[in-house]
């Protein structure tokens, strides 16, 4: 297993160390071992049932590990909510909810106590604000359902950017979404990355990811390889995580085709 | 005109019988957008009919069935929750077993312990029945059932929408699980004398699905929802008053009937939205 060797300058942030989730006795996650800095853009890889969405509900305290640990900022995930924002597969949301995307926003701006902490004027700002940072304040008022797919994604960011969470946890942000809007949320990534958060994003597409991320993680129940996108991302760690379909991914960016040139 | 409309309010059991009607709507109306965006009314049907065994109990032992409510409510709604939960035959097959089986055992009991309770009235309803302590408490529940729906409002409503994000965010899922579905149980419960168990339903899901297709928000379908509710309630009675029809099924015709009107103007509305896209 590649493990990229942590920087004694950089803040580990989240430490996986031997983590195991099983679901009732089928193992999900496997001694899966991985250190991410703060401010780090990482893409979780790996096929349809590999484990990228066990991963994340991990780290976001949802599910309990059978073995191992797993910490952010040295504390438990369970400990850690608030932290941490997740915005989970577009299926899983109730979209039978004739929300505006003010109301969406306003989640996350939402904690246990009935009666908030803020006015309503702060609120109001929060939610503006965070609008406005991914571009979509003139939508403030409309129906979530009536926005495009990529539109939908930013609202759900912009609802992680009013929560203020240190840590994002994006899962298959680019599926349903054309090629088009997958750039916007990339450009929008990169700025929320500039501002220090650190961005974790649950994707199928293995290809150009150095160009985009700062690490990679392939998952196939283990932890194939992680660390930098140019370094890891091998034919055998692809293999590992695909089979045999190495020949459907554009392997002009993997590294031993760059040896070969 | 008006001396018709305050004929039937000469007698006590019709004024009764109007508050107690409002307070089922209005009770059952504030859930309903809720219980049909979650895609929960085969869930409130179960608990309805699960209410009979508690209903037969409680009537053997001595109480009625307005005192039941609350403690009924609650008992209905964990045991369905922590079933529901702990099963894994899938959750519509798990509300089909408890539903059905619930039911039968209501029967039984009822002819067991050799209760006397009207079964037509139970299952359809007879407000005209209701005394002055039944409306108290059923004023009071419809108060609970608000002020909570109020209190919780935006964490049910995050929850409900996403789940999962919800309980990223640090909320607490599994009380505003079974928070709702308490809050439905006081509701189906507080309202049995009104229409009863097997039309209580039409009274929780059809003005709530009229008004969803008349509403751009969910706040606004709530609302509506009431309003709609509301009318049906009071309409119902008075149809009911008038031409000596059973009160229950009354209501819940008058429901639907709002129903086709809002389905109707709904598909109306957007053949003239539609043609005005193909002329422009």
């Amino acid at each position: 297993m590649d493990t990229k060797e942590v920087n004694s300058a950089s803040t580990p942030l989240i430490i996986s160390d031997g983590c195991c989730v099983h679901f009732g006795n089928t193992p999900a996650l496997e001694s899966v071992n991985f250190s991410i800095d703060k401010g780090k853009k990482v893409a979780v890889v790996g096929p349809n049932g590999g484990g990228k969405s066990t991963l994340f509900n991990a780290i976001a305290g949802l599910v309990p590990l059978e073995e191992g640990s797993l910490t952010i900022e040295g504390k438990n995930p369970e400990d850690s909510k608030g932290a941490v924002s997740y915005v989970p597969q577009k299926d899983l949301i109730n979209w039978n909810f004739p929300l505006s995307v003010k109301q969406v926003v306003e989640m996350g701006l939402i904690n246990r106590k009935t009666i908030s902490i803020f006015s309503r004027k702060k609120i109001n700002n929060k939610i503006k604000e965070a609008l406005k940072n991914v571009g979509l304040l003139e939508k403030i008022d409309e129906n979530i359902k009536s926005l495009s797919g990529g539109q939908i994604q930013r609202v759900l960011i912009a609802r992680a950017l009013a929560q203020d969470a240190d840590i994002l946890l994006l899962d298959e942000a680019f599926s349903a979404v054309d090629i088009g809007a997958q750039e916007d949320i990339m450009q929008l990534i990169n700025s929320i990355n500039l501002d220090g958060k650190t961005i974790l994003i649950a994707t199928h597409d293995v290809n150009n990811l150095e160009d985009k991320f700062d690490e990679v993680l392939c998952l196939n129940k283990h932890c194939c390889a992680y660390g930098d996108p140019s370094e890891v991302l091998t034919p055998e760690v692809i293999e590992e995580m695909y089979g045999s379909h190495i020949d459907l991914i554009n392997n002009a960016h993997l590294p031993s085709s760059k040896n070969n040139d | 005109m008006i001396d018709i409309f305050l004929e039937p309010f000469k007698y006590d059991f019709m004024i009764r019988s109007l508050i107690t009607a409002i307070a089922s709507g209005a009770m059952l109306s504030t859930l309903g957008p809720f219980t049909i965006n979650r895609n929960m009314g085969f869930m409130a049907d179960a608990m309805a009919h699960a209410t009979l065994p508690i209903i037969a109990v409680g009537v053997f032992l001595g109480f009625s069935i307005s005192e039941l409510g609350v403690p009924a409510a609650i008992l209905i709604a964990v045991l369905l929750g922590v079933i529901i939960k702990n099963t894994n035959v899938g959750e519509d097959t798990a509300i089909g077993i408890i539903f059905s089986s619930f039911f039968a055992l209501g029967f039984v009991l009822i002819s067991l312990l050799n209760v006397t309770i009207n079964l037509e009235d139970l299952l359809f309803g007879q407000i005209l029945a209701v005394n002055t302590s039944d409306v108290y408490i059923v004023v009071f529940l419809l108060l609970l059932v608000v002020t909570i729906v109020l209190l919780f409002f935006k964490q049910l409503l995050f929850y409900s929408f996403d789940p999962i994000g919800a309980e990223v965010k640090g909320l607490n899922t599994s009380f505003l699980n079974y928070l709702f579905l308490i809050l439905l149980s006081i509701a189906i419960v507080g309202s049995l004398q009104t229409v009863g168990i097997i039309l209580v339903l039409s009274m929780l899901i059809i003005p709530a699905a009229a008004a969803k297709l008349v509403s751009n928000t969910f706040v606004t379908s709530i609302k509506v929802s009431i309003v709609f509710g509301v009318t049906a309630s009071i309409t119902g009675l008075y149809l009911s008053y008038f031409f000596n029809l059973p009160s229950g099924p009354s209501m819940s015709l008058v429901a639907t009937a709002i129903f086709v009107v809002a389905f109707l103007s709904n598909k109306i509305r957007k053949k003239g939205s539609l043609s005005t896209v193909t002329i422009s």
